[in-house]
């Protein structure tokens, strides 16, 4: 059994028996949270990582998911509908977000997005016939699919962990797929690639729709999770928190974004319990993670064991050197 | 029928003129040779044919299809494949992948995302094919960061061969190689067959001149003698731009 398969198998493990060993439906909701925030962090990973586009407006379609559900619920429609329409929204406000944004890379895509971003904060504060302003809205209730009520912590944990592995999987697949392999050669050498016979615009055009199908996953959940949506759910933070659960924990890679999502809701969920100041705490985390891990904790990790297995491989040959008599009898 | 026309390609950059009225026609398997002194305009030349820069008049033609508008990605699906001076491969990935995204570019396949592009064995063996051809077999699974100069160099040329190409532009394919590596991508342009068309950019003479039937001297983005290669070298202009009056 390989390194990747232990690993996977022990974190499925840890991740289906987390509400029999953490303390309380209090830290099982947290771990909820987590889940949700790594989807999301994933869905931002796309774009970062393998395509190399920073954004800072995802929390933009975060918030259309969330808004949508809960306006489409407050209006009495079934949960399934509310989810699709979510859904379609969601995509509908990500092909516009790609469309405008695309036309420019680097600073200028960052630009865009976050004025994206701001616009839909805006949208969320300003138009209070649909959003209710900074009221928010209220969902009275989750769905209880197969009849199974998501109210309890532990039952809404155990939904968010199937459609979380689902989402891994999904990325997962797009990633290793010819489609995943054209969009980080658009992220490395967009002028090759181009030449090469790639429409580059139209690959990352469909990595914004995949990183805004996940951005919507997750903001479904949030709303469920939460059970209450508001304009501050599309702030400027918001957007960047999930950029630097992905710096944090390491770009291009899968469970970069998920250790990132782990680590930030760590600190604001428990660590804030304990120090008034956790916000000053995150920060220098995140100073720590730049100068001794600058690619982020996961690849960083495995430079480290590379390093040390490296080191402990050689030590019995230097011994073997620095004893010149060894192997001869001694007289 | 040409396999390349040009037809008063000019293009400029401000006040700048890098391309001035150039015609060109390149005879099906055809190995031109364009030569001119730094800044004569023939990497331009190279972008306007490719389409990584837009002309400002003139038409380009493969095999008698208009290309002047279409874009750069386009002209790569109608066979018209490039080197680069600088080279400019995908260094975090093997020589594999790299070749491997070059046959991608070409596919229908580009466009599947659920499929695992390691699960395509046709296409990999294709491109292993590729790696062989140029003598890199046996380097198909070392990341590009981890080979030398000249094998880039040859990784360059396997992907744009892998590609098919009707029409291939090589520029400046010997830029920065030892004696030896020299010989070895001088053997395999020579083994390039005659159904691909060359034009090639290049500085150094004594490997270029034996592969050119035709040659092209470019000078401030004019085509200044155009002919064999006892045409050229005998004609007063060539050295008058090479040693001056």
């Amino acid at each position: 059994m390989t390194a990747t398969r232990i690993g996977l198998l022990a974190g499925a493990v840890v991740l289906l028996t987390v509400p029999l060993w953490v303390p309380g439906d209090y830290y099982v909701s947290v771990c909820s949270q987590i889940l949700i925030y790594a989807i999301f962090a994933l869905g931002v990973d796309v774009l970062i990582g393998y395509g190399g586009l920073v954004s800072l407006g995802h929390a933009g379609l975060f918030g259309i998911a969330s808004y949508a559900v809960a306006y489409t619920l407050a209006a009495g429609v079934g949960h399934i509908a509310a989810v699709i329409v979510a859904l379609v929204l969601a995509l509908v406000g990500t092909a516009l977000f790609a469309a405008l944004s695309l036309r420019v890379t680097g600073i200028g895509f960052i630009m865009i997005t976050l004025a994206i971003g701001e616009l839909l904060w805006g949208l969320a504060y300003r138009w209070i016939s649909v959003t209710n302003g900074d009221n928010g809205i209220s969902v009275a209730n989750r769905p209880a699919p197969f009849g199974i009520s998501l109210n309890p912590p532990t039952h809404f944990y155990y939904a968010t962990l199937v459609v979380f592995a689902l989402s891994v999987f999904a990325a997962w697949v797009f990633i290793g797929s010819p489609l995943g392999a054209s969009l980080k050669g658009t992220r490395d050498q967009p002028r090759r690639m181009n030449a090469l016979g790639y429409h580059v615009w139209l690959v990352r055009f469909c990595a914004c729709m995949f990183s805004g199908l996940l951005t919507a996953i997750a903001g479904i959940l949030f709303i469920y999770y939460t059970q209450f949506i508001s304009p501050q759910t599309l702030t400027l933070t918001a957007s960047a928190e999930p950029v630097l659960m992905v710096i944090s924990g390491g770009s291009g890679t899968l469970l970069g974004p998920i250790v990132g999502a782990a680590l930030v809701e760590i600190v604001k969920n428990i660590a804030s319990a304990y120090i008034t100041r956790w916000n000053m705490l995150l920060g220098a985390i995140f100073v720590a993670i730049v100068i001794f891990m600058p690619e982020g904790l996961v690849p960083g990790s495995r430079r480290l064991v590379r390093a040390l297995l490296k080191a402990r491989a050689k030590a019995p040959a230097v011994a073997a050197a620095a004893e010149p008599n060894s192997g001869e009898p001694t007289p | 029928m040409t396999a390349l026309a040009i037809h008063q390609l000019a293009k400029s950059f401000g006040g700048l003129h890098v391309t001035r009225g150039v015609d060109l026609e390149v005879a099906p398997g055809e190995r031109r040779l364009i030569i001119g002194p730094n800044g004569a305009g023939k990497t331009t030349l190279f972008n306007l044919i490719t389409g990584e820069i837009k002309p400002d008049a003139g038409s380009v033609a493969l095999f008698g299809q208009e290309l002047t508008r279409l874009p750069s990605r386009r002209r790569a699906h109608m066979g018209l494949s490039r080197t680069y001076q600088i080279i400019t491969l995908f260094p975090k990935d093997t020589l594999l992948r790299n070749v491997t995204l070059s046959l991608l570019g070409l596919s229908h396949l580009r466009w599947n995302p659920l499929l695992r592009l390691d699960r395509q064995r046709s296409l990999i063996a294709q491109a292993e094919a590729a790696l062989a051809r140029v003598g890199l077999g046996h380097l198909a699974h070392r990341p590009l960061a981890e080979t030398s100069y000249g094998e880039r160099r040859r990784v360059e040329i396997a992907m744009a061969l892998a590609q098919n190409p009707r029409v291939l532009l090589l520029d400046e394919p010997f830029a920065g190689l030892s004696v030896d590596e020299r010989r070895d991508v001088k053997t395999l342009l020579f083994a390039i067959p005659r159904d691909v068309t060359i034009v090639m950019i290049e500085h150094d003479m004594d490997v270029a001149l034996d592969f050119a039937e035709r040659i092209t001297v470019m000078h401030f983005g004019e085509i200044v003698v155009e002919g064999t290669r006892a045409e050229v070298v005998a004609d007063p202009r060539t050295k008058e731009i090479y040693l001056g009056e």
